[in-house]
């Protein structure tokens, strides 16, 4: 089925370019010869498991290339399914098996934050973890909570409302931005939602994907389906704030890890985007619209992850209901980080060059703060601009009086 | 709900839906992926061959009309055209289109001489009615554009005018930054980049022979075209323009962008990675467009809807190998397709082939008509290559369908909102 899916949209490829004009790598590194050619190119020699070349593994799987192509080719797809068969010839380095569980590293840090977080912006630490498993030095590393997000929702007591949501927080809002999760809470309370948040959310296994280390990514997801399934069967709603995360549910466990699986697609047919979901209940007219004013304008990146959900920028339409709030749209390909891929020693620098056109223009428009849905690629632009970026629900909360 | 539903972000949906959003209307556009745009050259062929060598499209357009009935121009017609070329000309600022005196005849790639209607004021000193030399300049790691080849096609062109024309060529090294596959996308980034005009400046100037005019693969910038080829033309001191070349197709992306800026400033919407795949109709009237995209696929409703999907070349009508024939979102019925076992092909790729036609057939309000010739839906129009009727690669038609077409249809839904 999945092999149908890639085999079958290979053929659709009439090698226009448009995905080469469209890669953000492959115009920051001669490293990475671009989609057509590591994608549809060599997918016709790879047969038992071999590739023509290595240079596969300089794809940040951003997963521009499907977005764009005008034919369905399932580029990103291709290119992720040949380097999972890629690193198991050549061996997956620790560092990658390290830095696609951050789940395991944050249960750990979480009761000793401020020691980890001392440990982790130390200069010398880094320089040796840098030497030691090869993440880079300046690569941008989230800050610990020291508390999670399902702790607080456990202890938070919804108030009585008639109509229900599930909330699908992901693993970094429950470890590294617990605020975000409690604002989400309040703007869904406020439009007249009960918020359920299903205990023991593990992680979406996106990071092991990305990494190649599929068997484990797939155990990862299968576990997290099985606790949303009993709400999706109920026909509840999920919405996502972690936009990366949001779309493995929706598709990548689908179409790269190829798993067939009527939970997953139950879950999958209930899964929003939490901005999205939002966006859809204004065009039903259902949306609270008793927006304050923010004057500010603020600078909304759409990342990768979220223009694979295909839906446009619902972020956008919803940021234009706040009266004085100007959002521009950054209309860049991608910020660089491409979840785990800016962490790496060998990458660091790519990563870098393919977000500084981003970071010039938000540098040059100094605004207070930027937007964007998607934790790493906010966490990158901080690094890259100085500048705080934000969830575009921290300012729906804010316009709402709700902070 | 949308006053208007736009499927596709070529050339046609992208002036169909610009036109309606602009004029007050709530636009979506849908669309698999990125557009025709970045494939084609960028010059708007309205007319060039009837079947001889057309010299001035919009004289012409009355005559061909009245021979070709079942042409989507008939349905267009030549005022429509004429408002839609001034229309698309008014879009462009700074970097702007040149026409309005005949058919340029400009050189491509392989140094044949094409006729357009409206071309890129870069492109436009390559004219080759009035005959001239030309140096044609390439760029050493660009493998697609070959100045001998180019040049020496050129010099061998025929022209009615009878004008000689004369061409060379000349190679220059130029630093690249090491892409591993350099394309004219590459090239356009570094032309945008002074410095790196300011190298080949020094490397072609030294080269230049009297009279000559400067012609150059097209990408001379992707930000600033109309600034980098000023500066070239005035360091030169002779007129330079660009040449087409192979996809990624720089003037395309220009194209695409100056019109989709316009489109989202005026507060349109653009859904990419969102396929349309199927209908949900009311009678004559369809309600919704049913769009794919990650996990689900959902309706989107709208009072007015617009295919401009691409023809065979997008999928958007498919023929599979039992002879079905499929127009793949509304299910509209495909004319002009060869009765089964009749045959499909001429012998010759050059021929005019009994399938080249096959598309869907309207009205004069760009409604899709079905096989007795009834409207199949009142709130659908057709737009740009699903149009049947017309040999586009054959007349160089293929960009003037596009854009009339979806200024017409823009009109029609305007009218009918008000």
């Amino acid at each position: 089925m999945i092999e149908d899916l890639i085999r079958g949209s290979l053929d659709h490829c009439v090698k226009c370019t448009i995905c080469e004009s469209y890669c953000p790598v492959s115009r920051a590194t001669p490293l990475f010869p671009g989609p057509k050619y590591v994608g549809p190119q060599a997918e016709r020699f790879r047969t038992g498991g071999i590739s023509p070349d290595d240079s596969l593994d300089y794809c940040s799987g951003c997963g521009i290339c499907t977005h764009v192509c005008p034919q369905g080719v399932k580029i990103a797809e291709i290119n992720a399914r040949a380097r999972r068969t890629l690193k198991e010839r050549n061996g997956i380095p620790l560092r990658d098996k390290i830095i696609a569980r951050p789940t395991v590293g944050a249960r750990l840090a979480t009761p000793v934050a401020p020691i980890a977080n001392w440990t982790l912006r130390n200069k010398a630490v880094r320089t040796a973890v840098e030497k030691a498993v090869k993440v880079h030095r300046r690569a941008p590393l989230p800050v610990f909570a020291g508390r999670t997000f399902q702790r607080w929702a456990r202890k938070h007591e919804s108030p009585p409302l008639e109509r229900t949501v599930v909330y699908f927080h992901g693993c970094s809002t429950n470890y590294f931005e617990p605020d975000l999760g409690a604002k989400t809470v309040a703007v869904l309370e406020h439009n007249g939602f009960n918020v359920i948040v299903p205990e023991g959310q593990g992680c979406c296994g996106l990071p092991l994907q990305s990494n190649g280390l599929f068997d484990d990514a797939t155990a990862y997801v299968k576990r997290l389906v099985s606790t949303l399934v009993p709400y999706a069967r109920k026909s509840y709603d999920i919405v996502a704030t972690s936009t990366s995360c949001g779309l493995m549910l929706k598709r990548e466990a689908h179409e790269i890890l190829g798993i067939e699986d009527d939970d997953l697609t139950t879950v999958s047919e209930h899964m929003y985007d939490i901005c999205e979901w939002l966006a859809d209940l204004h065009e039903r007219g259902e949306l609270k619209t008793d927006f304050g004013p923010l004057a500010m304008r603020v600078p909304y990146h759409a990342p990768c992850q979220q223009r694979g959900h295909g839906i446009g920028t619902p972020a956008l339409e919803l940021l234009r209901l706040i009266p004085e709030l100007e959002a521009t749209d950054s209309n860049r390909e991608c910020c660089g980080i491409a979840g785990t891929y800016g962490l790496k020693k060998e990458k660091y620098d790519i990563a870098m060059e393919v977000g500084r056109p981003l970071f010039e223009d938000i540098t040059a428009a100094a605004p207070e703060l930027s937007v964007c849905d998607s934790e790493t690629c906010r966490w990158q632009i901080e690094h890259g601009t100085k500048i705080d970026s934000v969830h575009p629900i921290e300012l729906l909360h804010r316009s709402y009086g709700l902070d | 709900m949308r006053d208007v539903l736009v499927v596709g972000t070529g050339l046609s949906g992208l002036v169909a839906g610009l036109r309606c959003q602009e004029a007050g209307l709530s636009v979506t556009v849908v669309a698999k992926g990125v557009g025709s745009t970045h494939l084609a050259p960028g010059t708007i062929d309205v007319l060039g061959y009837d079947p001889e060598l057309v010299e001035d499209p919009i004289e012409a357009l009355p005559a061909f009309i009245q021979r070709n009935p079942q042409h989507p121009y008939a349905a267009i017609g030549a005022t429509t055209m004429r408002d839609a070329l001034a229309w698309f000309m008014q879009r462009f600022v700074g970097y702007r289109y040149a026409g309005g005196d005949g058919n340029l005849m400009l050189p491509t790639a392989i140094g044949a001489a094409k006729p357009s209607a409206l071309v890129p004021e870069t492109m436009a000193a390559g004219d080759l009615r009035n005959g001239g030399r030309i140096v044609f300049v390439g760029l050493r790691q660009l493998k697609d554009f070959w100045p001998a080849f180019a040049a020496q096609n050129t010099s061998a062109v025929k022209l009615p005018s009878e004008a000689g024309v004369t061409a060379r060529a000349i190679q220059i090294e130029a630093q690249t930054g090491g892409e591993a596959d350099v394309n004219g996308l590459a090239f356009a980034r570094l032309f945008d980049d002074a410095r790196f005009r300011r190298a080949v400046i020094t490397q072609v100037s030294a080269q230049l022979e009297d009279d000559e005019v400067v012609a150059f693969p097209a990408v001379l910038g992707v930000q600033r075209p109309h600034e980098v080829w000023s500066e070239l033309q005035d360091a030169f001191e002779r007129p330079v323009f660009e040449v087409p070349s192979l996809p990624p197709s720089v003037p395309g992306m220009r194209l695409y962008d100056v019109l989709r800026t316009q489109f989202e400033r005026a507060g349109g919407r653009t859904i990419l990675g969102a396929e349309a795949v199927g209908a949900e109709t009311d009678g004559s009237r369809v309600t919704a467009v049913q769009v794919s995209s990650a996990a689900r696929v959902k309706p989107h409703p709208a009072k007015q809807f617009i295919l401009a999907s691409g023809g065979f070349g997008s999928g958007a009508v498919t023929m599979d190998s039992s002879w079905q024939v499929k127009e793949e979102i509304f299910g509209l019925h495909v004319a002009g397709v060869p009765a089964e076992a009749e045959e499909r092909f001429g012998p010759h790729y050059f021929d005019e082939h009994p399938m080249g036609r096959a598309g869907i057939r309207v009205d004069e309000s760009l409604r899709p008509l079905d096989a007795e010739g009834n409207r199949s839906y009142a709130n659908v129009a057709v737009v740009g290559a699903s149009l049947g009727g017309a040999a586009a690669w054959k007349e160089k038609s293929g960009d003037g369908i596009s854009l009339s077409s979806g200024y017409r249809a823009a009109g029609v839904v305007i009218e009918e909102s008000k």
